[in-house]
Parts: C-alpha cells; sequence; structure tokens
C-alpha cells in the first residue's frame, strides 16, 4: 500500500503539469478564434480622453474604425475609444445597472428608450433629423454559394423543404428585425393582415433553428444547418468579405433596421463630438465601407467589399419601417408578447 | 460531496491524526468562520437573491412561471438529459478511470491530458466543434442539429471528466493486496470486483456523478447550437432562463431557476444517502 501511494504521489505533479498546459494551449486557442466576438477595446496608449462606447456585438469593428479616424480629425485629437460589444439588451440593462457609458450605440430603438427611462439619457435624445437613428441596413436572405434550393424572395422561404436559420427574438432583440420582415412584406398594398400571419405561420414552421443570437444563427447556418439564413444587409456583407463562402439576396420588399446612437446625460464632451463624427459624411462613409446604409442620404465614394455589386453595393427596395407598423410599442405588444404576441402563439 | 466521503474515510482510523479537541477547535473555528463567510458570499446570497426574486409575486407568480408549458418541456428534457447523462457517466467514467489506472498502454499519457478538455475548452466553442461534427456536413453523415439526441451528447461532452477524475485517485490507491487476498481464497474475477473493488470506488463515482448532473443542469454553451432550440423539443431550461431575461420576464427566469436548484438539491442528496450506505456497506 505504502509503496503504491507513494508512487502515485511522485507521478502526480507531472501529471497535473502537463494537464494544466495543453488545457491552456487550448483555452488559449479557443480564447483567439472566439475573441473577436465578445468583447475588446481599442485602447492602445494611454490617451487625454477616452469614451466608454456600450455597443451591440456587430458595431465592434466598424465603430474601431470611426474612432481611428474621430482620432486624426482636430476635435478628436487624442481621444481614444473605450469599448464594450455585447448582445444588444444585455448591453442596456448593464448600463442602467451602472456600466460606465458616454455612447451607447445599440441595434434598436427600445433598448435606448429603456436607458431612457431609467434617467441615464436625456429624453430630447431622438429629437435630431434622423430621430437618434445613426446606421441603417435591411434584412436579406442570406443562403449558401450557388444557391442550391434556388431562393429568389420572402415567397421561396415557405416552401415545403426549406429550412429557416434565424435568432430568436426571445433571446435576441435583434432578431426582431427579422420577424418583422417576414410579416410587413406579407402584408401587401392592401395592409392583409391575415395574409401575413399566415405567412408567419408558415415561415415559423419551417424555421430549423432558433439561436439566442445572430452571431449563433450565422455558426449555425455556416456549419450547415439549414437552407437560409434571415440575416442583415451589413452582416452578409461583413462575412463575405471576410471571405465566408456565401450569397446573400435583398428582397424587393423588406424591412429597414434602424440602429440608434445616443450619449448619456453625464457624457464627456468628446463623446458628444465624437457621436457627430459618426453622423457626419466621413462618418456616415466608415459605415458604408462596412456594408451598413446611410441614415443622411451619403453616396458611397468607394467600393463595399463583400457586397454584391462592389459600385453599386445597396440596391433600391421597397423599405417597411416600424414607424410604418404603429411604432414599437405597437409591435411588442401585437408580435412579441409574451402571452399574446402574434409569433408567441405561432410557436406555441 | 467528495469531501464528505473523505472526511468519512478518514474518520474512521482515527488514530495518530485525532489531536486534542482545544487545539482542533481554535483552529477550526477561524476555518469555520471564514469559510462560512465565503460560502455566504460567493453562494448562498445569490441563491438568496434568485429566490427572493422567484416569489417577489408570490406563490402564484413562482408556480404560473414554472407551470408554462413551454417551461414544463424545457425543464423536463434538461432534468431527464442531465439524469441520462449521469447514469452514463457513472458507467463509462468508471471504466475510463479504470483502463487509466490498472491496464497501462502506450499513449495512456496523452489520453490522461485529453480527458480534461472537456474542462477547458469555452463551452461555445465545445458547441462549434460538435456541430461541425455532428451537423449536416459533419464527417460521418450524422445529423443531430435539432434532436435530443444532440443535446445529451454535448452534456455528455462538458460532464466527461467528472466522473473519471473522481474514481482515478481511489483506484491508484486501493490496496491491491485485499483483492490478491480475495484471490488466493478462492473469490472469482467478478466476486473480486463485487466485493472488494466496487464498494471502495462507488462513492467516488456517485459524487462525479453528482457533479456531472450538476454540470448538465445548467450548462448552455456548447447546447446551445446543436440543440437548435426548438420550443417542446430541444429547448433546455438554461436557454429558457436566458429568453425570460430578455423578455424582461425577471420572476419567470428566477422561478425556472429556483425549481432547478431545488432538483439539484434533491438529487444531490439522494446520491449523498446512496454514498454513505455504500461506503458503510464497503
Amino acid at each position: 500500500m505504502k509503496s503504491t501511494r507513494h508512487q502515485a504521489q511522485h507521478r502526480t505533479p507531472t501529471r497535473v503539469a502537463v494537464a494544466v498546459l495543453a488545457a491552456s494551449l487550448v483555452a488559449v486557442a479557443g480564447c483567439s478564434a472566439s475573441g473577436t466576438a465578445s468583447s475588446g477595446s481599442t485602447d492602445d496608449a494611454p490617451a487625454a480622453t477616452s469614451i466608454d462606447l456600450v455597443g451591440f456585438a456587430v458595431i465592434q469593428s466598424v465603430y474601431e474604425d470611426l474612432a481611428a479616424a474621430f482620432a486624426e480629425t482636430d476635435e478628436g485629437a487624442g481621444v481614444s475609444l473605450q469599448g464594450s460589444f455585447g448582445a444588444s439588451g444585455a448591453q442596456s440593462r448593464a448600463v442602467i445597472a451602472g456600466q460606465d457609458a458616454d455612447l451607447v450605440a445599440l441595434s434598436l430603438t427600445p433598448d435606448v428608450t429603456n436607458i431612457v427611462d431609467a434617467g441615464l439619457i436625456d429624453p430630447t435624445w431622438a429629437d435630431d433629423d434622423a430621430k437618434g437613428i445613426v446606421s441603417n441596413s435591411v434584412v436579406v436572405l442570406v443562403v449558401r454559394e450557388g444557391n442550391p434550393k434556388d431562393i429568389r424572395d420572402w415567397d421561396d422561404l415557405v416552401r415545403p423543404g426549406v429550412g429557416i436559420v434565424t435568432p430568436d427574438p426571445g433571446t435576441s432583440g435583434a432578431a426582431k428585425w427579422n420577424l418583422l420582415g417576414a410579416y410587413s412584406q406579407a402584408l401587401g398594398d392592401d395592409d392583409d393582415t391575415a395574409a401575413a400571419e399566415e405567412y408567419v405561420g408558415k415561415f415559423i414552421s419551417n424555421v430549423v433553428s432558433w439561436n439566442d443570437s445572430g452571431r449563433t444563427a450565422t455558426d449555425a447556418f455556416v456549419k450547415g444547418t439549414g437552407d437560409v439564413l434571415i440575416s442583415y444587409e451589413n452582416e452578409a456583407i461583413a462575412a463575405r468579405a471576410a471571405g465566408v463562402e456565401l450569397e446573400y439576396i435583398v428582397p424587393s420588399t423588406t424591412f429597414l433596421i434602424e440602429n440608434p446612437a445616443a450619449v448619456t446625460t453625464d457624457a464627456d464632451p468628446a463623446a458628444v463630438a465624437f457621436l457627430d463624427f459618426v453622423r457626419s459624411d466621413a462618418g456616415q462613409q466608415i459605415l458604408i465601407a462596412h456594408g451598413f446604409r446611410s441614415v443622411s442620404g451619403v453616396e458611397p465614394t468607394v467600393d463595399v467589399e463583400g457586397a454584391n455589386d462592389p459600385s453599386n453595393p445597396f440596391p433600391d427596395v421597397t423599405a417597411i419601417t416600424v414607424e410604418d407598423l404603429g411604432g414599437w410599442s405597437t409591435v411588442n405588444k401585437e408580435l412579441f408578447d409574451k402571452e399574446n404576441g402574434l409569433v408567441t402563439k405561432l410557436r406555441g | 460531496m467528495t469531501l464528505l466521503a473523505q472526511v468519512d474515510r478518514a474518520r474512521r482510523p482515527a488514530g495518530r491524526r485525532g489531536a486534542r479537541p482545544g487545539e482542533v477547535t481554535g483552529g477550526a473555528g477561524l476555518g469555520l468562520g471564514l469559510g462560512v463567510l465565503w460560502l455566504s458570499l460567493l453562494v448562498l446570497l445569490p441563491i438568496a437573491a434568485i429566490t427572493s426574486t422567484a416569489f417577489s409575486e408570490g406563490p402564484a407568480g413562482f408556480w404560473a412561471a414554472v407551470t408554462d408549458s413551454e417551461a414544463l418541456s424545457a425543464i423536463r428534457l434538461t432534468v431527464g438529459a442531465a439524469l441520462l447523462v449521469t447514469a452514463v457517466n457513472a458507467v463509462m467514467g468508471t471504466l475510463i478511470a479504470w483502463v487509466l489506472v490498472r491496464d497501462p498502454f502506450p499513449g495512456r499519457r496523452i489520453l490522461e491530458v485529453v480527458i480534461d478538455i472537456p474542462f477547458a475548452l469555452p463551452t461555445i466553442v465545445a458547441g462549434l466543434v460538435l456541430i461541425t461534427l455532428y451537423g449536416p456536413s459533419g464527417p460521418f453523415g450524422i445529423n443531430l442539429v435539432g434532436t435530443r439526441a444532440g443535446v445529451v451528447l454535448a452534456l455528455l461532452f462538458v460532464t466527461l471528466p467528472f466522473v473519471v477524475r473522481a474514481v482515478q485517485p481511489v483506484l491508484i490507491d486501493a490496496d491491491r493486496e485485499v483483492e490478491q487476498a480475495a484471490a488466493s481464497l478462492g473469490a472469482s474475477g467478478f466476486t473480486i470486483f463485487r466485493r472488494v473493488i466496487l464498494p471502495t470506488i462507488v462513492p467516488a463515482a456517485v459524487s462525479g456523478a453528482a457533479l456531472s448532473f450538476a454540470r448538465a443542469l445548467g450548462e448552455f454553451g456548447s447546447v446551445i447550437l446543436i440543440s437548435a432550440n426548438l420550443i417542446g423539443k430541444t429547448q433546455v431550461s438554461s436557454s429558457y432562463i436566458l429568453k425570460m431575461i430578455e423578455s424582461d420576464e425577471p420572476v419567470d427566469a428566477a422561478s425556472v431557476a429556483t425549481l432547478l436548484l431545488v432538483v439539484a438539491v434533491v438529487v444531490l442528496v439522494l446520491l449523498d444517502v446512496v454514498q454513505r450506505r455504500t461506503a458503510r456497506r464497503g
């Protein structure tokens, strides 16, 4: 007994060391693979002023570019951006719970109004021409290369045998845009709610994967799940620019995605200047280069890499807005209410 | 659980270590205070907060939240899958530990390291790996996306090390002379396993199984991709809880979490009883 125990004790440290080493190597590899999606900072060197940005996940790279360009301007000299990026709803709650923020840039307006209700953003934040919106996009249909299921428009999604992948509007506020797109285009010119309900019912029964975020929905689709991913034009463009092999279709009638941004009540003046820069033509060009549609209507001056047609990246569409459907409080109640919302009922 | 078992074992040969009561109490008092404070801050306080949120609208609010049909099917799937995974782990984990300790083979050291990888891998990476291998474009032609089998597979992956790592040291320490004595007295291989080895390793296997059950109840990252999160079919409780948080329904989220805590406590206590019984018999 004694000899075995001695042997065991003798052997253990090496084994543990090897295991720890291997585990940390794996962990490091895993982190570097997924690190860009979670959070990061653009703070390379100590600067005079730092803006705390709390933003939704997909805008990380574009805001890093915006901050770099802002630092080149007279007003932005010495200003750096300290970014925190994550799911829009979670970021909104974090700010309400007390996370430092000079500027919030979120996926949808209700996430900002929740912060306004908590008294941390001035109620007049959306009084500018663009109603607080800094970037636009539209809902698009992402398919595999060669479009094997020949998907051209919304009607093709509800054919038997077509598998749809979308983030879950229950867990991802941003996914509400996708369901709004499916619903609103089916209303048609005569505002036919019965037809829209029927369409959404067929749409929902064709969904093969409801993912917790846009990120995991894209992962599931890229790994082979389903035939079509409901996504945003800017995300499809960014994915293609990054070398992911997929195609996207911009339906002739689709939904306008409007991403708001606002400064907090006790924000550093640099944050106000930075938000003005984001809204300026120079700022909008940077958003355009990342696949977003401009809010102010400036025309692209550069080719947009990853777009179907880089020289004419944003085809004209009939874009339905939340305002057309009666605003956020109406659509949240009618479509997404936990008890009686149309989407909730059709899924249950 | 492991601690309890070890304390039980350590108590039995109470001789050399049993110092005078006065000395033990002095050190133990401080230790106990620190331990309780630590546990309170890290475990009890958050649990109290969750429970009070769950009942903030009274028992009726809690009851309505956990009897919601979507919540119920998520809870059923999660508890069922966790129980299945725990049972499989108890057997397979013990088997793997046995092979690692008793059957020296080339490459054993490498296997030892591989077993801990599920602990080290960020769970969302584990989810990506699983959907790559067992998804629609996987190399084996097996598609588990959106199936309950996929959920079980992900849970099996992340909980594998618990039983192995609990049983292994016990097997290393086991007194092989007792087995030889049993053999010399004419016991068959099966009898030796059942009467000598099993009583030694069952407490460890059970405590490892308990940990894997607890982990499986709360797992999120590795499951969420392969499950496809289909309501009433593959939606697990952790995903439902996230959904309730995102939909500004904190009472629903906390109620389901509280129910899962209760389930976990019940199963842990049951397993503890099993463990003590076998330890006494052995």
